[in-house]
Order: C-alpha cells, then sequence, then structure tokens
C-alpha cells in the first residue's frame, strides 16, 4: 500500500495512534487497497452488550494512551435508554457499563449522540464525501441516498478512522464498486414505510452479498420519502449484507439506467411484484389476536414519524395485554416533547425510548421477562433480527400496526370495546 | 492437499479444521461466553470453536459481529483462525482488532474435501490452505 510522507510519520510515531493506523493497513492490505483516504467524518457502533469487557478494555487503552478524534465522530443507538431502566428490566450492570462507555467515548472526542438516524438529524455528507460509518443501515443510506462513499466500518474499525482521519480506499470508496450489478423493476404499490423495507428485504434476499449493488426502476411519479429509503437502506443491509443501491431517475449516482450501471456486468433482473409485496407482508382484520408487542424503531423514527405516530394514534388506547414501543435519538425525543407529540403517544399507553434501538436492548431477555412472542412491526429489519431471539414477527403497515394495537377512546374516555375501531 | 485463497492477512497458524456448509454469522450463531456453536439447528450447534480454523462458505450479519471477535479472544474460547469463501469488511475488521488470521477465496468445492477435525495450516503470506493430516473415522 502507497502511504504517503505524513501516514508515514504516524508509523514512525511507534505509539498508540501508530498501532491503531497498522489496523487499519492490515484490513486495507487484505482488501488490497492501494492507498489510504482522508474521511471528513465517522460514525461508531459499540455498546457495553455488544462489545462486553474486552470491547470496553480496548477503549481504555485508547483512553490511557491519550488518543483523541481528528475528526468529528458520532456514536450510534445503544443497547440502553438510563431513563427508562426499570419499566424493560435492563440490569443496572448495564447501566453502569454504558455510562462509562459514554464517559470514555467522550474523553476519546466521540460524540455520545447514540443515533442510527444522524443522516436525519445530526450530518448529512455530500456526493462524492468520503466517511467512515459503522452501522449497516447508515452505510447503505449514505451510499445510496446521499452519494457518500463508506464502507461498512465494524468494530473498532470506524473509531481508529476517527483517529487517524483516514480509511483504506477498498470497496465503496472506488467508482467502479459503485456500479449496479442487478436491476429490479418496481410494480407493486408502496403506500407504506413498511412496503419500502419489505422490498429491500426482498431485492436483499435476492441479490445477497457485500459487493452486490441493485438498480431499482420505480414507476413514474413515484419519489419516496427518505424515511421511506431509511427503511430500503435498514433491509436491504440487514436481508443482504448490501451497503449500497441505486433509484433510477432519483439517486445522485443514477440519472440514467445506463449511469448506474457502468460498464459492470448483470448478475439478475426482475420484478418486485404486487405478489412479491404481499408475500412478504403479514395481514391483521379486527378479528384476529392482538400481538404481544408492536415496535417501532430499526432505524430509530424521525421527527415526521413520530407525528405521524401521534396522529394516528389520537383518541386511542393502547389494547390491555399488547405493549407498543418507539424508540428516537434524543434530539428528536426533545423536539416531540417541545412540541407535544410525546404527551400525545405516552398519553395513549405506548412507551417511547431514547439514545436505543429496541433490537440492542436484549429482545431475548425481554420476551422471557414479559411473556412476549407475537410481534408486530412496520420494520422489516426488525422483523428479520428477532427471529434469531425467538419472536414470531409479522410486518404490518404503521396504520395496521395501530389497529392491531389499539381501541378508540369514546366520548367519555371509556374504551370502546369493538375491535379494532 | 492445497487450496488457493485470493485474500488473506495474519500470520500463518496450524490448527484443527471446523467445516460450516452455511454462512457464519458471529452475533447469531455463538455463544460467545463459552465459545460454542449455540443457534439451534445450526448444523454444528455444540461444537467449540476454541483454537479451532473455522471454515465457512461465506458471512452474514450485522456490524455488531465486529467486536465478537475480540470478546471471545479476550476470555480465551475465540477462533484460531478463520476461512471463508467469501467475506466483508465486518468480518475482517473484527479478525484483524482481534489478532486472528483471516482469509477468503476458498473454492466451494474444498468444502467438500476438508473435513471436520482434519488438521491443516493457512499461511496468509502464500494465500495457502493445506491440509496435513485428514481426518477420518473408521
Amino acid at each position: 500500500m502507497h502511504l504517503t510522507d505524513e501516514e508515514q510519520d504516524i508509523l514512525a510515531r511507534g505509539d498508540a495512534l501508530a498501532d491503531a493506523f497498522r489496523e487499519q493497513i492490515q484490513v486495507g492490505e487484505f482488501f488490497g487497497a492501494e492507498r489510504m483516504v482522508p474521511v471528513s467524518n465517522a460514525h461508531f457502533m459499540g455498546d457495553p452488550e455488544v462489545f462486553g469487557d474486552a470491547g470496553a478494555a480496548y477503549l481504555a487503552r485508547l483512553t490511557a494512551a491519550g488518543l483523541r478524534t481528528a475528526i468529528p465522530t458520532s456514536r450510534n443507538a445503544t443497547c440502553v435508554d438510563l431513563e427508562h431502566l426499570e419499566s424493560f428490566q435492563q440490569s443496572k450492570e448495564l447501566a453502569q457499563g454504558e455510562i462509562g462507555v459514554r464517559k470514555q467515548l467522550t474523553a476519546l472526542g466521540v460524540m455520545a449522540v447514540n443515533t442510527c438516524i444522524g443522516y436525519q438529524t445530526l450530518y448529512q455528507p455530500r456526493l462524492g464525501e468520503h466517511v467512515a460509518w459503522g452501522d449497516t443501515g447508515t452505510v447503505a443510506y449514505a451510499n445510496s441516498v446521499l452519494g457518500a462513499r463508506t464502507n461498512y466500518e465494524s468494530g473498532t474499525a470506524s473509531l481508529l478512522a476517527g483517529m487517524t482521519g483516514r480509511t483504506p480506499a477498498y470497496g465503496f470508496h472506488l467508482d467502479e464498486n459503485r456500479k449496479a450489478n442487478a436491476i429490479v423493476r418496481v410494480a407493486a404499490t408502496m403506500g407504506d414505510l413498511a412496503h419500502w423495507g419489505a422490498l429491500g428485504a426482498v431485492a436483499g434476499t435476492r441479490y445477497r452479498g457485500y459487493d452486490n449493488v441493485v438498480a431499482f426502476v420505480l414507476p413514474d411519479g413515484v419519489i419516496p420519502s427518505s424515511d421511506a429509503l431509511k427503511h430500503l437502506a435498514a433491509a436491504i443491509a440487514s436481508y443482504g449484507s448490501m451497503a449500497m443501491f441505486h433509484i433510477v431517475g432519483q439517486t445522485p449516482e443514477a440519472s440514467t439506467l445506463d449511469m448506474a450501471r457502468g460498464e459492470r456486468g448483470l448478475l439478475g433482473e426482475g420484478e418486485f411484484s404486487q405478489a412479491d409485496l404481499e408475500e412478504f407482508m403479514g395481514s391483521y382484520s379486527p378479528d384476529d389476536l392482538a400481538p404481544d408487542v408492536v415496535v417501532f424503531t430499526a432505524p430509530q423514527l424521525s421527527m415526521f414519524e413520530i407525528q405521524d405516530l401521534a396522529l394516528k394514534l389520537e383518541g386511542r388506547k393502547i389494547r390491555e395485554g399488547t405493549k407498543m414501543i418507539i424508540t428516537t435519538n434524543r434530539s428528536v425525543y426533545v423536539e416531540a416533547e417541545r412540541t407535544g407529540l410525546l404527551q400525545t403517544i405516552t398519553g395513549s399507553g405506548a412507551s417511547i425510548l431514547q439514545d436505543t434501538c429496541w433490537y440492542l436492548m436484549d429482545p431475548a431477555q425481554q420476551r422471557k421477562s414479559f411473556g412476549w412472542n407475537t410481534l408486530a412491526t412496520n420494520s422489516a429489519k426488525l422483523a428479520n433480527i428477532v427471529k434469531a431471539h425467538g419472536y414470531t414477527p409479522t410486518v404490518l403497515t404503521t396504520a395496521e400496526c395501530i389497529l392491531a394495537s389499539t381501541v378508540a377512546l369514546v366520548a367519555s374516555g371509556a374504551v370502546s370495546t369493538q375491535k379494532g375501531n | 492437499m492445497k487450496f488457493n485463497l485470493t485474500r488473506a492477512v495474519g500470520k500463518t497458524i496450524e490448527g484443527e479444521a471446523l467445516v460450516s456448509p452455511v454462512p457464519f454469522s458471529a452475533r447469531y450463531d455463538l455463544d460467545r461466553v463459552n465459545g460454542v456453536i449455540s443457534r439451534i439447528g445450526h448444523p454444528l450447534q455444540g461444537e467449540s470453536i476454541k483454537g479451532k480454523i473455522f471454515l465457512a462458505p461465506g458471512v452474514q450479519g450485522g456490524v455488531a459481529a465486529g467486536w465478537a471477535l475480540l470478546a471471545m479472544e479476550a476470555r480465551g474460547v475465540g477462533f484460531a483462525g478463520l476461512v471463508f469463501g467469501d467475506t466483508n469488511p465486518v468480518m475482517v475488521q473484527g479478525a484483524v482488532t482481534a489478532g486472528i488470521p483471516i482469509a477468503s477465496g476458498l473454492a466451494l468445492e474444498a468444502f467438500e474435501q476438508i473435513k471436520t477435525g482434519d488438521y491443516i495450516s493457512l499461511d496468509p503470506s502464500t494465500m495457502e490452505l493445506t491440509v496435513l493430516e485428514s481426518f477420518r473415522v473408521e
């Protein structure tokens, strides 16, 4: 790998920063990177649940060595909401661990904003901007929707990039790897955020593989919102381990299908039909049993999604025997509180959590603690993850999730007994 | 019996092979405390991964997997090495942090020829995996 004079100087220091840089070089050499590329910012994912004592010790070593981030470095959602510990039976040890990690991250110069939607609330990198982000959904969104450039930067990798201000130039940092090698023509009617997650799930399953890039061709006039693209990105990463897609005529590197594809060979081409959508989605009718738990998360909700839920929950109450959980980041939480949306949501009986994304909060333990089994969500990504935690998930539209889990309040404040009203 | 690899990094090692016919998820396949394959229905369920050179056709799972290898290494129950048909940055970054040699590009037919229990070597400098002794049940 070619290193600049400045980079060779980092190695020559022989200190903790040199060790960090050497780790990055090894990863680059594995992937045949010819050089390092400067990155403008980094996004770190790690919490006490996922990295345990070894991760905490790793952070402690960096802190003790006096290292600090050289570029803005944010932190992803974490495993705990410190203000709702008891209601979710989260352990004090985990909370103490989280407090310790936040202190260490702060000492290292990392902003513990605890969000997986930083691209909606914190910073949007621009076309061609190289970054080092460590959450699969954020990576897919950055590459696809913003035209920024990043690989999955897992574990320590994004933190090291934050320290050195560089990352190895391989994968999605290079032009040739950003071209589409699969095409999906969308024929289904896309009416809800859940449908965009379904599209990501089906395309991800069909063309699974980190190196694969799908070009979506949408019907005329269909222009997905940022939230819709967020669900698409999260799902295609979750089901397909993929890090990039294009939407022809809409995303920055896909003015035309030819531009999206370049000279790259075609792995496959197909349709996302109404039948494909309906096969993926669950359904709900008022005679069905209510799910044990309904979760809006993965990714955290934007202010627009919070407002939509507040409107849908107004005049309704969560059914007895059902739990509704909503997660967002702190900045959205604070604004929701200030604008009164939070009170509408909590007034219905729903729980809203900040700093976390529910699947990071040990869902298997919650299933045991609360006796939950059936789960409804509008997040295709969450449905994919919770199967491994023993849940039986159903992906419903946002409105169906509300219908399945709430009843209408009548004028006196009493609860209507008619299901689904 | 030698097999070529296309990408590899880390020191040369020898050890017992643990061969998985299915893609590997560090987060969902493993009991990370004890270093045992724990996912219900996994073809290697109950097998210890401690000190083994693990072979799998591919990888799956999110970036959280990057921490799992370090966590197991620190507990002394980690892999000796990792060899995949295809891999992604998550596993490579995790292996490098944990100091575990990792390689990819192992041809799919190798998964029929190399058996769990074979004694193998992994040499990242020459990009070669060699079966030193075959384990065969008589």
